[in-house]
C-alpha cells in the first residue's frame, strides 16, 4: 500500500464513525420532538386535575380524571430526556456536519480560491484552530466528568436522570470531532501533496 | 501589566480570521484558546477561569429556551420537505392569481409565514428560490419583481415569528422568547404589508410584469380550487396560528410550542399523504445538521466570550458604546452601522452569538432611559431594530446574501444585474421600516 492509501483508508475508517453517530443523531431529533410534545401535551392536561371532583358535573368528573393521569405521566424523566437528546444531537452530530460541510464558513474569499487554496485552509485550519479547540474542550471538561463519576452524580431534581453519562458524551463528542478533523485534513493534504511523482517515490522508497 | 491591548487584539484577529473560510465555530474556537495561551504567558488572564468552561457548556446544553430551536428548525423543514409549503403557494397562487400582481402577493404570504424554518438566509432563500421562482417567471412576472419579491420575503421571514433567529437572539438578549415574538410580529407583518403594497402598485402602473394568470388555465382548476383551500391552505395557516397563539396567550412556552408544531407539521403531512420515509429522512437529517452547526458556533462564541471577558474585553468595549460621543444617538449609528457592514459578511447566527453580547449592557443601559421603559423591555426593541437592521443589509448589492444565494438557484437567464435591480426597492422599503421603527417605538413595544 502506498502511504496515500494508508491516509485515505484511516480516513474512510473514521468517517463511518462519524457517518455512524452523525445518523443516531437523525433519530435523536425524532425522539427529542415526540418526548417534547408528550412533555407539552401533559404539562397543559395535568392543570384539569386540580378540578374538585366532589359535587361537579360528569364532564367535570372526566376532566378532572383526565388530569389526574396527566400529572402521573408527567415526570422529570421525560422533561429531562428530550434535552438529553438536544444535547446528544449537537455534540455527537458535530463530527458528522463536519464531514458534510455543514457548518458554516464565511466564504466571500474562500470562494474564490483555487482547490489548493482550499486545501491549505481546511488544513492549516484544521491544525491550527480545530484540532487545539477540541484539546481544550477535552481538557477543561475531564475534570468535571471525573469528579461528576466519582459522586455518581444524579439531577437535582426527583425522577431526574443521572448527570455522568451525559458528560461523559463532552470529552467522547470532542474527541470524535478531533479525529474526524484529522481525517479531513488529511483527505486535504492529499488534494496538496498528492502529485504524482511524490506517489511514486514513495513506492520506490519501499514504504 | 499593560497587558489591556490583548482584548482588542482578539477582536481584531478573530474578526480577520473568520474571514479565512475556515468554518466559523473553530476559527472562533481556536484564536480564542491562542490568544488564552498569550494571556497565560504574560501572567495577564487567569488559567482558572477556563475551568468555567464545562459549566458554559452544560448551561447551553441544559438551556431550555435554546430546546425550542431545534423543533422550530424541525416544523420548518417537515413543510417544506414533505412540499407542503410547495403546495400552499400553489393553491395561494391559484386563488389571488387572477388579480395582477397576485403571485407576488401568494410569494410574500407563503415567504413570511415558512421562511422562517431554518434562520439561515441563504436556506430560506434558496427554498422560496426553487419554490417560487420557476412558478413567477412561467406566469410572466418580470425577473426584477420575482427576484426582489422573493429574496425580501426570504430574508423578512427571518424575524416575523414564530423564527428559529428570534429565539437565539431573544437567549442572547436575556429577554423571554415571547416578548421578542409578539414584539417583532408588528413591524415584520408592517413590511410584509408594505412589500404587498408595492407589488400592487407595480401591478397597477406596469401591468406586463406583474400580470394575472389567464382566465383558460384557472377554469381549468376551478372544481379543485374549493377544495385545495379546505385541505391545503388551511391546515398549515392554522398550525402557525397555533402554535404563535398559544404562545401569545401564555398557555404553552415556545418550547412546548415549538415541540407541538413539529408533531403539528408531521401530521399534516401525513394527512396529505406526503409523509414518507424520505421526507421523514431529511428533516431529521437537516434538523440534525443544522442544530449541530448553530450549537457548536454558540459553544464556540461562549469560549470566546469567556476568554474575552477574561482579558478585560467586556469592560472595554462597554465603556467604549456607553461613552461614544452624541450618547443614544452615537450609540444607535455606530451598532446599525457596524451590523449593517458585519452582515454583508456574517450570518445571523454569528452576529447574535459573537456581537450582540458585547452590545447588550450598554444598549439596556442607554436605550431604556430613552425609550422611558425597564431595560428588558428596551432590549427587546434593540433585537428587533438589530433584526430589521441585518435583513437591510442581507438584500443589499453587491455583498448582501440573500442575492448571492438566489443567484445560485436562478436559471442561467437571469442576470445578476436584474437580481441587484429587483432588490433596490425592497431595499427602501426596508430602510423605511427601519427609520419607523426608531421614531416610533411603540410599534414594538405597544405590547409589553
Amino acid at each position: 500500500m502506498t502511504l496515500n492509501e494508508v491516509i485515505s483508508a484511516s480516513a474512510s475508517r473514521i468517517e463511518k464513525v462519524s457517518d455512524f453517530f452523525g445518523k443516531m443523531t437523525w433519530y435523536c431529533t425524532l425522539l427529542m420532538v415526540i418526548s417534547g410534545a408528550y412533555n407539552a401535551i401533559v404539562r397543559s392536561l395535568a392543570g384539569w386535575a386540580h378540578i374538585d371532583p366532589s359535587n361537579a358535573s360528569t364532564f367535570e368528573k372526566v376532566l378532572h380524571w383526565v388530569g389526574e393521569v396527566a400529572r402521573q405521566g408527567s415526570s422529570n424523566t421525560f422533561i429531562e430526556l428530550q434535552w438529553y437528546f438536544f444535547s446528544l444531537i449537537f455534540l455527537m452530530g458535530a463530527a458528522h456536519a463536519l464531514k458534510a460541510g455543514a457548518h458554516v464558513r464565511v466564504d466571500i474569499f474562500y470562494n474564490r480560491l483555487s482547490r489548493r487554496g482550499k486545501a491549505w485552509t481546511n488544513v492549516l485550519g484544521t491544525l491550527i484552530f480545530l484540532l487545539p479547540f477540541c484539546a481544550l474542550m477535552i481538557g477543561t471538561s475531564w475534570p468535571a466528568v471525573t469528579d461528576s463519576w466519582a459522586r455518581l452524580e444524579g439531577s437535582p431534581d426527583p425522577g431526574g436522570l443521572p448527570r455522568y453519562p451525559l458528560l461523559t458524551i463532552i470529552p467522547i463528542a470532542f474527541l470524535l470531532l478531533m479525529a474526524q478533523g484529522l481525517a479531513f485534513a488529511a483527505r486535504e493534504a492529499l488534494h496538496l501533496f498528492h502529485p504524482p511523482e511524490l506517489n511514486h517515490q514513495i513506492k520506490e522508497n519501499g514504504i | 501589566m499593560g497587558f489591556e491591548w490583548l482584548a482588542p487584539l482578539m477582536f481584531a484577529v478573530a474578526l480577520i480570521l473568520i474571514f479565512s473560510g475556515y468554518p466559523v465555530a473553530f476559527s472562533l474556537g481556536g484564536v480564542s484558546l491562542i490568544f488564552a495561551v498569550v494571556g497565560i504567558i504574560t501572567g495577564y488572564f487567569d488559567w482558572h477561569l477556563m475551568l468555567a468552561l464545562p459549566d458554559r457548556l452544560f448551561g447551553i446544553m441544559s438551556n431550555y429556551t435554546l430546546l425550542a430551536v431545534p423543533f422550530f428548525i424541525f416544523m420548518g423543514t417537515m413543510l417544506e420537505k414533505s412540499h407542503l409549503a410547495r403546495d400552499l403557494l400553489h393553491t395561494i397562487g391559484l386563488l389571488f392569481g387572477p388579480v395582477r400582481g397576485g403571485l407576488a402577493f401568494a410569494v410574500i404570504f407563503v415567504g413570511v409565514l415558512l421562511a422562517a424554518a431554518t434562520g439561515i438566509v441563504g436556506a430560506s432563500v434558496v427554498a422560496m428560490g426553487m419554490i417560487a421562482l420557476p412558478v413567477m417567471l412561467n406566469n410572466g412576472y418580470s425577473k426584477e419583481l420575482s427576484a426582489g419579491v422573493i429574496t425580501a420575503t426570504g430574508t423578512l421571514g427571518q424575524i416575523i415569528p414564530p423564527s428559529v433567529v428570534l429565539v437565539v437572539l431573544a437567549d442572547q438578549l436575556g429577554v423571554s422568547v415571547g416578548d421578542l415574538f409578539i414584539g417583532a410580529l408588528v413591524p415584520g407583518v408592517l413590511l410584509a404589508l408594505l412589500y404587498a403594497l408595492y407589488a400592487t402598485g407595480v401591478a397597477v402602473i406596469k401591468p406586463s410584469v406583474a400580470p394575472a394568470i389567464p382566465k383558460t388555465v384557472r377554469e381549468q382548476e376551478h372544481g379543485e380550487l374549493l377544495r385545495k383551500i379546505f385541505l391545503v391552505m388551511l391546515p398549515p395557516l392554522l398550525l402557525i396560528f397555533v402554535v404563535l397563539g398559544s404562545i401569545f396567550a401564555g398557555i404553552a412556552t415556545p418550547t412546548e410550542s415549538g415541540a407541538l408544531g413539529a408533531v403539528g407539521a408531521i401530521i399534516l403531512a401525513a394527512l396529505n399523504g406526503r409523509l414518507n420515509k424520505k421526507a421523514l429522512m431529511q428533516t431529521m437529517e437537516e434538523t440534525a445538521k443544522l442544530t449541530a452547526m448553530v450549537m457548536m458556533l454558540l459553544i464556540a462564541s461562549t469560549a470566546f466570550a469567556l476568554i474575552f471577558r477574561g482579558l478585560d474585553g467586556g469592560i472595554w468595549i462597554e465603556d467604549l458604546l456607553i461613552n461614544l460621543p452624541g450618547g443614544v444617538i452615537g450609540f444607535l449609528l455606530l451598532a446599525n452601522l457596524a451590523i449593517f457592514i458585519l452582515g454583508f459578511f456574517i450570518d445571523f447566527f454569528e452576529i447574535a452569538f459573537i456581537i450582540i453580547p458585547l452590545m447588550v449592557l450598554p444598549a439596556a443601559h442607554l436605550l431604556s432611559p430613552m425609550l422611558g421603559v425597564p431595560e428588558t423591555t428596551a432590549l427587546v426593541w434593540f433585537g428587533v431594530m438589530v433584526g430589521m437592521n441585518l435583513q437591510t443589509s442581507f438584500l443589499t448589492p453587491p455583498f448582501g446574501f440573500a442575492l448571492f444565494y438566489l443567484r445560485g438557484v436562478a436559471p442561467p437567464e437571469m442576470k445578476t444585474e436584474a437580481i441587484y435591480r429587483g432588490a433596490i426597492p425592497f431595499i427602501g422599503i426596508q430602510v423605511l421600516g427601519l427609520i419607523l421603527l426608531i421614531l416610533f417605538p411603540d410599534l414594538v413595544l405597544w405590547a409589553l
